[in-house]
């Protein structure tokens, strides 16, 4: 029992440093866990690794005008991800580009002129921080920042919940409704930017990522509902996000990969033995029914 | 009701749809009736709103073009997502749900109508990836019942649809006939069009007749039709309708 205790409760007793990292796991969960979601219905799976990537550059532009200033990297990348966002977006209704080639083509633009930008102008040393984040290094400022986004994020997913999961089933039926897809797009592609603005600080851009799509892809093979589909991959990023705290603190391992690479395990063994289509399930033949 | 005045509708300056004017009689059942390529499909997408024309216009006369079910030739739906029968169904309630209003007690009845008159009340709860094509194009009959339109278009909406099923889905067309709502559907087969559409547009990227089913459908236009469809030019010359080419 004390053995428990140790493992699992003392170190979060013990030190401030470990309460702070875990209430922003649990913040960063709740928020980016439905934005994941709705990328895996989406088919966009790969547009959070190419919006990561579109972040990055605003946030190296700000660090060289502002110094290591954690409000002026947040608005410099979220200002990148939402230019990237819109000018994708814009080119894929205005031209004959589809939007998983606009998102590729201005993402790489974003991301080669950040890097001209910091080659220029110093050491990019910094940039591993900005990539790589420490969760255990979390400030107020920054905790604040993760909480805000996550409770914007539900806000606005309870409001464009219905609009933005029929747009996902059916677009034709919403374009022949009058109903307005393109809106709850764009506002949706702003969450998947806030919540990887607000992983910054605790995992880095590219970790923020894989707290984003990892439960989300988990959850479709646990959940036949998209209700179960929210709950199963928010519970896998929070336990992600425990759990890799707790590896990191026992075991001195750096906190975002552990995070990370728990979710990725949670995957890994949900693919083998998750109900709604993981392998070892689909091999038990149940006996059929008469029609 | 709806009216089409000299429209045009190109695939890169190629007209699909060619100077059509004229106008959907309304509280009936017109079928748009014609070869492949002949500017059908084209025709209701443009009606719908997802195409621009080059020229010309669709003017909604008393009608909100909000008041229109379309079903298109080739569902975009996403079956893979986990979404039930009787939700799909209830998707069609929008118009008076919108964003946040409450699909209430009244809509789930409205719903489970829908599903037992295209048959399927057993199936409300299954995943809409458990149906087949058939048992699916009757799930969006249903939601086309629940959306209420009075504007109903339908993009060859038997392709792939068993004999037994298409009769049950004929009979939904004449009770919206019966009901005042206007029918629009593109359709390959005479003898239905005959037996269940009193109008007919036989078009081929021009309005070759249309008017009364009897009356458009007859061996001389029919023929007509096809030739037009089949001649095609790599090389058009630009079209002088509209007075100066440009």
């Amino acid at each position: 029992m004390s053995w428990l205790q140790d493992m699992l409760i003392s170190p979060f007793a013990d030190f401030a440093f470990m309460r702070r990292a875990l209430v922003g796991c649990l913040a960063l969960a709740l928020g980016s866990a439905p934005v994941g979601l709705f990328l895996v219905m989406r088919r966009m799976s790969l547009m959070g690794d190419a919006m990561s990537h579109a972040v990055l550059p605003g946030a190296a532009v700000a660090y060289l005008l502002a110094g290591l200033s954690l409000p002026a990297m947040s608005l410099g990348g979220f200002v990148a991800g939402v230019l990237v966002a819109v000018l994708a977006g814009l080119a894929t209704r205005y031209t004959e580009v589809k939007e998983d080639a606009s998102f590729a083509a201005f993402y790489l633009l974003s991301l080669s002129l950040g890097v001209l930008l910091v080659s220029k102008s110093g050491s990019n040393v910094d940039l591993m921080h900005l990539l790589f984040g420490s969760v255990l290094a979390v400030d107020d400022a920054a905790l604040l920042l993760v909480a805000g986004v996550a409770t914007f994020t539900l806000l606005v997913l309870a409001v464009i919940y219905r609009p933005l999961l029929l747009e996902s089933l059916d677009p034709v039926f919403m374009r022949a409704i009058g109903a307005r897809g393109g809106i709850w797009h764009m506002l949706f592609l702003l969450l998947v930017v806030l919540n990887l603005v607000a992983g910054f600080q605790a995992l880095g851009t590219l970790m923020s990522v894989g707290l984003m799509m990892l439960p989300a892809i988990a959850s479709r093979l646990w959940a036949a509902s998209v209700g179960g589909m929210l709950l199963t991959s928010f519970a896998i990023a929070a336990l992600s996000g425990v759990g890799g705290l707790l590896l990191s603190y026992h075991y001195e391992l750096p906190s975002g990969p552990a995070i990370i690479l728990l979710a990725g395990l949670v995957y890994l063994l949900s693919l083998l033995f998750a109900p709604q289509g993981g392998l070892l399930p689909r091999l038990v033949r149940a006996r059929h029914f008469t029609n | 009701m709806i009216e089409l005045d000299n429209l045009t509708v190109s695939y890169q300056r190629h007209p699909a749809v060619h100077h059509v004017s004229g106008r959907f009689a309304a509280a009936t059942a017109t079928a748009i009736f014609g070869p492949n390529g002949a500017g059908k499909s084209t025709l209701l997408k443009t009606i719908m709103g997802a195409l621009k024309p080059d020229s010309g216009q669709v003017a909604f006369k008393g009608i909100s073009r909000r008041d229109l079910a379309y079903l298109p030739q080739q569902s975009e739906i996403d079956r893979s997502l986990p979404v039930s029968v009787i939700d799909l169904v209830s998707s069609g309630h929008w118009r008076q749900s919108g964003l946040f209003g409450q699909v209430g007690r009244g809509h789930d009845e409205a719903s489970w109508d829908a599903l037992v008159a295209v048959g399927l009340e057993d199936f409300a709860t299954r995943p809409v990836s458990a149906l087949s094509s058939g048992q699916f194009q009757r799930v969006l009959f249903a939601r086309i019942l629940v959306q209420d339109a009075r504007l109903i278009m339908l993009d060859e909406p038997f392709n792939a649809v068993d004999a037994r099923t298409t009769q049950d889905l004929l009979q939904l067309v004449a009770r919206w006939q019966q009901e005042g709502r206007t029918v629009i559907a593109v359709l390959h087969d005479i003898a239905q069009v005959r037996s269940h559409f009193p109008q007919t547009l036989l078009m081929a990227r021009e309005v070759i007749a249309w008017g009364d089913t009897a009356a458009v459908l007859t061996q001389e236009r029919l023929r007509q039709a096809s030739e037009t469809a089949a001649h095609w030019l790599a090389r058009a010359p630009l079209c002088q309708v509209d007075g100066e080419g440009v």
